[in-house]
């Protein structure tokens, strides 16, 4: 955060997340739910791209954006009619979650004041090139991830036989 | 973000909701993963892999989670988690 200009990119950025999760566990309509949870989504892409992590944000985008919340939105129309509302919380179960949030807001936000005072400035670094990711995710050297990538691999083969089997007529 | 994801969980009965709020949580931690990274260790990318990773793995939990629903929606037609008291008709 060195200049104006990205002070007050993040800013909006971290306001427009903010306030749409927010609403996105407030709003009655479920549909609507799915849409502000596609704004946050995109706010945190573009929070990755600032970052200057520009293959992250491409993923976030294509993952979350693109399959998650097209995922959601079917699941939406095809269990509950349009224009259905939710109904109305009770008050018990609302205070629950409120003390659960807040509590968990002080104690984050508390660890989190308490020692970033140092780290107001955003350091620098190289934009890493798209060699360097490819290099890193793919090798098998120390420090690389050759590994992980393979068994994320197996493990959405399996999601993906797991999800056939699940949801196939019987 | 994670706080609301934390109150979306308690308090919503709608199952889809609920699993909304599990995607603002996970993405609230990626955040973190990838700020905490990006300002403690510029030079490093482990933070971003395990970003990376995790949203791959919660694509995969997302699309299970999403036919285990629909599944629950054709047995008994409704997705609120009151309603669902026994595993199998």
């Amino acid at each position: 955060m060195n200049s104006v200009g990205s002070i007050i990119m993040y800013v909006i950025i971290t306001l427009v997340m903010v306030i749409c999760s927010v609403l996105a566990v407030t709003t009655r309509k479920i549909l609507r739910a799915a849409t502000y949870l596609l704004f946050t989504l995109f706010g945190a892409a573009a929070l990755y791209f600032m970052l200057g992590y520009e293959f992250l944000g491409a993923v976030q985008i294509a993952v979350y954006a693109g399959g998650i919340v097209v995922l959601f939105v079917f699941a939406v129309l095809l269990t509950s009619r349009p224009g259905d509302n939710s109904e109305k919380l009770t008050s018990k179960s609302r205070f629950l979650g409120l003390v659960a949030a807040l509590a968990m807001l002080g104690w984050t936000g508390y660890s989190l004041f308490a020692r970033s005072i140092n780290y107001a400035k955003l350091p620098a670094m190289d934009p890493q090139t798209m060699d360097e990711v490819g290099e890193t995710l793919m090798g098998s050297g120390i420090d690389q991830y050759l590994l992980p990538f393979e068994a994320v691999s197996v493990l959405l083969l399996a999601c993906i036989i797991g999800g056939v089997a699940i949801a196939r007529k019987r | 973000m994670f706080c609301c994801g934390v109150y979306g969980f308690i308090t919503r009965k709608n199952m889809i909701a609920i699993l909304i709020s599990l995607e603002l949580m996970l993405n609230a931690v990626d955040i973190n993963f990838a700020l905490f990274n990006r300002y403690l260790y510029p030079g490093h990318m482990e933070g971003m892999f395990f970003t990376l990773f995790a949203i791959a793995i919660a694509a995969a939990e997302t699309a299970l989670a999403i036919a285990i629903i629909i599944n629950i929606f054709r047995v008994t037609r409704n997705v609120d988690v009151q309603g669902l008291d026994k595993m199998k008709l």
